[in-house]
């Protein structure tokens, strides 16, 4: 079996516009959540969410380039810039033929999906613009990637809901590490942030009007955000041959269903997801120094997720750390494991905990060290990325130094 | 049909019994609503009575609404049905 490394990293979320902003929010615990801004907000009984502001989609994309792409695809095209960019990889030749593209994504085209809508059934309007349905499909994203870097192995998109970035990378890992492909891109976006978007997550009842406070007795709910992560995966011999810069080694995955309830999590199917990674790995429990937690701030999430860590890892579940950086860049659905990984690449190559921002008080069923309001520094070893879903779907990835 | 005979009504459709079936100390536990049927519920009755139930799936208990008896719940509704009226 081959050995799959980061060689690249990018982002645009609540938090920063790159990699580098956004890892500096991390270490200073600063709230990217903030009073939405869009059309028709004011008939939302929630108003707050991780948006990007003062972003310019018109100083990044040309008129064509517009008319095809979703918010989504924005996002996903910056973060792969950044990240491609940052391996310093060129796909010609067979390289090209075996690399690919592998991103996760939930809503595809929503902003799309709400304009359009809102000018048939609102506004009466017989006629639509003509790349509507190559705008909204959830492989979009993916697909533009493919053309922009000339990547023509596999390209697909993952929908799992909450789980599509960690789906989506876990597949990645598994083609290079099969030989499959000598690199991927990889990781997810999301754009929910509309009308639409977000009324539909206000019907579930489980949103928070103030604040995303993960495993703080006070939490109420979770908050959306949106944006995008994108990695480049590599096989270890050739990141080594070219001399790339590498931010780190993906070890294991692993992926279950509770195949029981479609939005209540289950303590069991996540347990197998977490042994499951440290089995594929190869990696004692004792090794894991942090977990990046799915941490969504609702007590079904928050309670499933800490008796799970209980019940994996023993009494080393007091030693270990784990938080929530959605208590900062917010939910970003199909999008959340991708830019969440960029705290576990911070704590591998900074030795820096990202915070679980929001903590007020703790709850005796979340009793672990959830590194509460404040970033700590630490000797890492190996990290952990949870992602439970609705559906019941769990990934989990193990990354951990060369 | 009176508010509580609604609520009832929308409750047992909820839980698939009879509304004969539902009575006031009736819990939605006893009668078989887990959380996500409490929200569909909660929302039927939103839509009845054009009112806006300040419901928390997050943690039902701490929820501004009490929904531990059928009793609670109608009490409740009649409760924000009255403060709607002008």
């Amino acid at each position: 079996m081959k050995r799959v490394v980061i060689t690249g990293a990018g982002t645009i979320n609540a938090l920063g516009m790159d990699v580098a902003a956004t890892q500096e929010a991390m270490r200073e615990g600063r709230c990217g959540i903030s009073e939405l801004e869009f059309r028709d907000v004011q008939r939302l009984a929630i108003r707050i969410g991780g948006q990007i502001k003062g972003f310019d989609p018109e100083a990044e994309f040309n008129r064509q380039q517009l008319s095809l792409y979703d918010r989504f695809t924005q996002f996903t095209l910056i973060a792969a810039r950044e990240a491609v960019n940052q391996s310093g990889l060129e796909f010609h030749g067979e390289m090209a033929d075996r690399s690919g593209v592998v991103l996760g994504n939930s809503g595809g085209g929503l902003l799309t999906q709400d304009e359009n809508y809102r000018a048939v059934y609102e506004e009466g309007k017989n006629r639509v613009h003509p790349f509507v349905v190559p705008k909204l499909m959830n492989n979009a994203a993916a697909s533009h990637v493919s053309m922009e870097f000339n990547l023509r192995g596999p390209t697909f998109t993952v929908a799992t809901a909450c789980a599509s970035s960690n789906h989506a990378m876990g597949q990645a890992f598994q083609m290079i590490r099969s030989g499959m492909c000598h690199a991927m891109i990889t990781g997810g976006s999301e754009s929910m942030l509309c009308f639409g978007g977000v009324k539909a997550w206000e019907g579930l009842r489980v949103m928070s009007k103030d604040a995303c406070r993960p495993f703080s007795a006070t939490r109420n709910g979770m908050v959306q955000g949106e944006g995008a992560g994108v990695f480049v995966f590599e096989e270890y011999e050739h990141a080594r041959a070219r001399g790339a810069m590498i931010l780190g080694e993906v070890l294991g995955f692993a992926m279950t269903s509770d195949a029981a309830d479609i939005v209540m999590p289950s303590k069991m199917g996540a347990a197998r997801a977490i042994s499951g990674a440290l089995r594929d790995a190869g990696v004692a429990k004792e090794r894991v120094t942090y977990i990046n937690a799915h941490g969504t701030g609702t007590a079904a999430n928050d309670k499933t997720e800490c008796a799970a860590v209980a019940d994996v890892f023993g009494h080393h579940a007091d030693e270990l750390m784990i938080s929530s950086t959605k208590s900062m860049h917010g939910h970003l659905i199909g999008g959340t494991g991708a830019v969440e990984l960029l705290a576990c690449l911070m704590a591998l190559n900074d030795g820096v905990i990202a915070p679980t921002i929001g903590y007020e008080e703790p709850d005796p069923e979340c009793a672990l060290d959830v590194v509460p309001n404040e970033a700590r520094d630490a000797e890492v070893d190996v990290v952990l990325s949870n992602a439970f879903a609705f559906g019941g779907l769990n990934a989990v990835l193990v990354l951990g130094r060369v | 049909m009176n508010v509580k005979d609604k609520v009832i009504e929308i409750i047992a459709e909820q839980a698939m019994l009879e509304p004969s079936d539902i009575t006031m100390d009736s819990t939605p536990e006893s009668i078989g609503i887990d959380s996500l049927g409490l929200v569909e519920a909660i929302f039927a009755i939103e839509e009845t009575f054009d009112i806006s139930v300040p419901f928390n799936a997050n943690e039902p208990e701490k929820s501004d609404f009490d929904i531990s008896s059928v009793a609670s719940i109608v009490a409740g509704i009649e409760r924000l049905i009255a403060e709607k009226a002008p």
